[in-house]
């Protein structure tokens, strides 16, 4: 009986704190249909009274969006791309050949994760501009396509490939291209998934770099339209809410499709040792 | 068998020298930069900027702007942090009591925040905060609470970028614990209970030490992603007010980027790298004396 009601507290105090994690969504979807003026009413209001897709409208019709929409999608892409390229083939490197120089090298990599990223953000400014690539995708893309967490992400899961595998292919006379390609890609799918799984969000949740290298108004991505877009409508919340809406869900639809990948990435990056 | 001695070459080249160009010549190039007064003069003609040693360290020390966001930045790290990781292990050995039912789906929920973007979330939140017609006053005043200015009040606006920070967060170190807590072997738990063992008592003698090494792992990773604090801040309140919301990033991104005193900027970045160092140090020396402490 004791332990009935404990149970019953128990999951009234989750479902509580679920609330609380979710409700900021589910207020920003009811505000986001809501006519304008409702969201700001007192006290507020937990659902829309009448239904509107005014502000989505005047967003993609009047407000560029859909471009801001296409540019967080094309970088995110990009990047996504060359980041598995560029990591899975240094994480072979690092996990299937033995070279001199090779467990300091990987040491000196990992320490320097430690090295905040706004460190660089200046001098990396000024090379971007001299090489012409301020206000360009690429701009963006170069200096984050190498990850030291990629490459030891992928390193930590081809160890446990077993070499007999690729001794096999070399006895065939299969070139160590074919090898990667043939053999080492196809075997990393699942990690080469969860790599391009938190790439992608990455990218597309970044707001410090594309606001710095990407100045052009017609270059901006969501995240940094939406924070322009606080300046001059801060008092047209039902339309900052529908900005946020069509921000949060296309990275809330590819996390909910690929979740099971997301969570191995965490254990993989969590359980170090 | 034949292999290219060196094959390696051709497959770490493109991620390392990426990391080269774009990271760790940058580092040594922000180092230079900061002991120069590189500015929007040199910006154009980079022998136009003058070199000057520490002069810029020495300029920050004597900036009561700087010391302000120095000072923010500490209380956010030092009150968020151990904050947004209580909430985590907490949350995480919830989540792990057998008798939870819906596991998935709490799990689920609790993590929503950390996936979503940083700055959608920040523009939703100085909503809620709105001293009007904000759902958290709105819900306070259940409780018979005034309506408090949480963005507009520079007592509560730190608090205020703090719980968003925890609510924000939390869902990422749960995970870790979480998976920290399915590593401890249930035999564990069983002995004590044999010996009378109480739930709380198995908490404080098994899961709390054998969490040590996760608890490192968790506490480093947040305090430097707090340490990065910008975009709450730059969103919810540009820093004020009256500067209570002004972090080191913040501060770094104004000098170098709006009024363009990137030297100046740079030796804000090095000092917050150095804190990081001696964090990432003490962070080294406490797993030490962990490890060698599991050992005996």
């Amino acid at each position: 009986m004791k332990n009935k009601l404990w149970s019953i507290l128990f999951h009234l105090g989750m479902l509580l704190v679920a609330v609380i994690t979710v409700f900021p969504f589910w207020w920003m979807l009811c505000a986001s249909l809501m006519p304008s003026g409702e969201a700001s009413d007192f006290p507020p209001r937990f659902f829309p009274e009448t239904f509107t897709a005014e502000h989505y409208i005047n967003l993609f019709s009047r407000l560029n969006l859909g471009r801001y929409f296409l540019n967080s999608l094309l970088l995110a892409l990009g990047v996504t791309l060359f980041s598995l390229l560029v990591n899975s083939m240094a994480g072979f490197a690092f996990a299937k050949f033995r070279f001199r120089g090779r467990t300091p090298l990987f040491a000196g990599l990992i320490s320097a994760m430690i090295i905040p990223g706004q460190v660089t953000m200046l001098p990396v400014f000024l090379l971007l501009n001299k090489m012409g690539l301020l206000n360009s995708y690429f701009g963006v893309i170069l200096p984050t396509m190498a990850s030291i967490f990629g490459i030891f992400l992928i390193r930590q899961y081809l160890q446990g490939v077993p070499d007999s595998l690729i001794e096999a292919a070399r006895i065939d006379g299969a070139g160590e291209w074919l090898i990667y390609w043939k053999i080492i890609l196809p075997l990393a799918k699942p990690v080469l998934v969860t790599l391009a799984l938190f790439t992608f969000m990455g990218s597309w949740n970044d707001f410090l770099w594309p606001l710095i290298v990407l100045t052009r108004e017609d270059l901006y991505t969501l995240p940094v339209a939406l924070s322009s877009l606080l300046g001059e409508h801060v008092q047209d919340v039902e339309l900052m809410m529908a900005g946020s809406v069509v921000t949060v869900v296309p990275v809330l639809v590819v996390f909910l499709a690929l979740q099971k990948y997301y969570l191995q990435g965490i254990m993989i990056g969590g359980v170090k040792e | 068998m034949k292999t290219s001695r060196y094959a390696h070459i051709f497959f770490l080249a493109p991620a390392l020298i990426t990391l080269l160009v774009f990271f760790f010549l940058p580092v040594l190039a922000a180092l230079l930069m900061s002991a120069t007064d590189f500015d929007v003069y040199a910006l154009g003609n980079f022998g136009r900027a003058r070199f000057l040693f520490l002069e810029n360290y020495r300029r920050a020390l004597e900036d009561p702007l700087f010391w302000k966001a120095l000072f923010n930045t500490f209380y956010f790290v030092m009150v968020g942090g151990p904050l947004t990781i209580l909430v985590s292990l907490a949350a995480a050995v919830a989540l792990n009591a057998k008798i939870l039912r819906f596991r998935k789906f709490f799990r689920l929920a609790f993590f929503l925040p950390v996936v979503t973007t940083l700055v959608a979330v920040a523009v939703v939140w100085r909503y809620l905060y709105h001293p009007r017609y904000g759902m958290i006053n709105y819900l306070l005043s259940g409780f018979g609470i005034e309506p408090i200015d949480w963005l507009g009040d520079p007592t509560w606006a730190m608090p205020a970028l703090i719980l968003l920070a925890v609510w924000k967060n939390f869902g990422y170190n749960m995970l870790i614990f979480l998976a920290g807590l399915q590593a401890i072997p249930e035999t564990l738990y069983e002995s004590a209970r044999i010996d009378g063992a109480n739930w709380w008592q198995q908490q404080f003698y098994i899961t709390i030490p054998q969490l040590a090494p996760t608890s490192i792992f968790v506490t480093i990773i947040t305090i430097i992603g707090y340490f990065q604090l910008f975009a709450e801040p730059f969103v919810m309140t540009q820093g004020g007010p009256l500067n209570a919301t002004l972090s080191i990033v913040l501060y770094l991104y104004q000098q170098g980027f709006r009024w363009w005193q990137m030297g100046y900027a740079s030796s804000i970045a090095f000092i917050l790298f150095f804190i990081l160092i001696v964090l990432g140090l003490v962070q080294e020396l406490v797993r030490r004396r962990i490890n060698r402490g599991g050992a005996v």
